[in-house]
Order: structure tokens, then sequence, then C-alpha cells
């Protein structure tokens, strides 16, 4: 974080943070109770946990004011996080494309 | 021998070492966690369709979980204001929201030992359904992290603060340092609690 900051504005900007967190973590627990289907409901709770994880990275960690070095450090190591996630995902897909290609082969027969 | 960068900046990073540090450690665990995250999006999807009856019958105690997050998003704040009583140079309040992220720490992790007995006497245990294998695993190491974080805190509000009177900037610095780690472990659960709990 740089050197010079304004701590009683920063506490500020804490407690607000604190705030929009718990009000998070109501509306996730709110989202649980909507009568949704499983995708929608996915949908709605990680966007709520992804808004709620950026706060805290932010804010929490200062990661808006930060040097560059770290920004890159974390570049790359959300690059490698997106093709960790995406290893499964890819393999479903593969999986489920196989075995379209073998029920149409089969009734090909 | 004076080891050199621990406060001031080192000039081809701009940061001290100890924030390099930790900043690179928390790389490494957003790639431990993520194995196991996508561990889990493997097993979800391979699961036929058996997952909401498994998460169903593993009965997790939603009321208690949000008391859990809330109790963790709360121990965060306390954390950055202990850094931030550190950066107005009082330490008494330091000490009292360094103890009070600690205590904290330590209700998740008690709240946590009911969620597990009620789960062990139900007979759920990590074996019994995949399901519960990738809860145990991915909540446990979570609270080996509180652990570890609840030390590395309490050895800084206590004896490690006596450095205050002589490098007050090692101390803030160091502070916030294990602020970083336990914000980082409130984010991971702010993951963990919809995943496992509500979805």
């Amino acid at each position: 974080m740089s050197e010079h900051v304004d701590i009683d504005k920063q506490v500020r900007i804490y407690f607000m943070v604190f705030g929009a967190l718990m009000v998070g973590t109501a509306a996730t627990v709110g989202a649980y109770y909507l009568e949704v289907s499983v995708p929608v409901a996915l949908t709605i709770g990680l966007f709520i946990a992804s808004v709620k994880a950026s706060l805290v990275a932010c804010f929490f960690m200062h990661l808006i004011d930060e040097k560059k070095i770290i920004y890159w450090t974390l570049a790359l190591t959300v690059a490698f996080f997106i093709a960790l996630m995406a290893l499964p995902i890819l393999t479903s897909v593969t999986d489920q494309v196989g075995d379209f290609a073998e029920v149409e082969a089969h009734e090909a027969h | 021998m004076e080891i050199p960068y621990t406060v001031e900046a080192h000039p081809e990073t701009g940061l001290n070492n100890g924030k390099i540090g930790i900043w690179l450690f928390l790389t490494s665990e957003v790639m431990l966690f993520g194995a196991l995250f996508a561990t889990f999006i493997m097993l979800r999807i391979g699961s036929d369709g058996n997952w909401a009856a498994m998460q169903a019958e593993a009965e997790l105690n939603i009321p208690l979980a949000t008391v859990n997050t809330a109790v963790l998003i709360a121990s965060s704040l306390t954390m950055v204001m202990a850094w931030a009583s550190l950066m107005r140079g009082q330490l008494g309040r330091f000490k009292v929201f360094g103890w009070l992220t600690v205590g904290c720490g330590g209700i998740f992790l008690v709240i946590k030992y009911f969620e597990y007995t009620a789960k062990f006497e139900h007979h759920h245990y990590p074996e019994s359904s995949t399901f519960l294998a990738i809860y145990f695993a991915m909540t446990g190491l979570h609270a080996l992290h509180v652990i570890g974080g609840m030390a590395w805190n309490a050895y800084f509000t206590g004896p490690g603060s006596k450095v205050f009177h002589t490098n007050r900037q090692w101390l803030t610095d160091r502070v916030e340092h294990s602020g970083l780690f336990w914000h980082f472990v409130d984010l991971v659960w702010i993951f963990l609690f919809p995943v496992f709990y509500l979805l």
C-alpha cells in the first residue's frame, strides 16, 4: 500500500466494505431460498461471492492501491488458475462429445 | 548482520521483501485451493446427478455456517482495524483489535467443531460419500489455515508487539502481511460457503 494514506478515510471505507459484505452474505443466503433452477442459483451464488471476494481483495488487502509487481504476479496466477479450472470443465465437454459420437455411431449401425 | 529490505523498500520492486514474500506465498495458496476447487468441479460434474442427493444426505447446517461467515467477515474488519491502529501509533487499540481477530478465529473453529461433531454423530464421515469427502478435505484445510492465522496474529499481538517501542514500522508491516494472509483465509471461505452449503 502507498506510504501516504489517510487512515481516517481508510477506516470509513473499511466499515462500508464490512457492511457491504454482510449484505452480500444475507443476499447469498436469501438467494438460496429462491425457487430457481440449479444453473441460475449457481450463477447468482457465484456472482455474489465474486463481488464479496473483490471487495475483500481491493480494500482489505489494499489491492486497489498496490505496486505493479504485485499486479503482474497476480495476473500470472489468475492465468494459471483459469487454466486449472478449465481442465475439469473441458474434460467434461470432451467426454460428452465422445458419448454423443458413440451414440451416433451406434445408431448408424 | 542486518537483513536488508525488511522495512525499507527494495529498489527493484518498490516493496520490502516481506510484502513480496507474502504475496508469492498467497499465489501458491491460490493454486492449492484452486486444485481442490477443480477437483470439486470434476466430482460434481461426474456425479451423474447424484450430487444434490449426497448434499441433502450430508445435512449441512446453513444457519451455523451463515454465522461463521459473519464471524470471519467481522474478523477481517478487526484485522484491518488492528493495522490501522498501528499506523496511528495506538498500541493499546492494536492489541484490542488483534485479540478480537484471534477471538473471532476461535469462535469460527468452535462452530466448526460443533458442525463436524454433528456430522460424526450421524455417522457422516469423509468415506461416506464423494460430497462429504471433498467437504471435509476443503473445510478441514481451511480450518488449518484459520489455526495458522490465529497463531501468527497471536504472536504479533502478544510477545511480538514489544517491537513497537523499538521498530514500529517493522511491526506495522508484519501485521499488514499477517492481515493479507487472514483476508485470504476469509476470501476462501466466501467461496466455500455458497459452494458447499447453498448451491
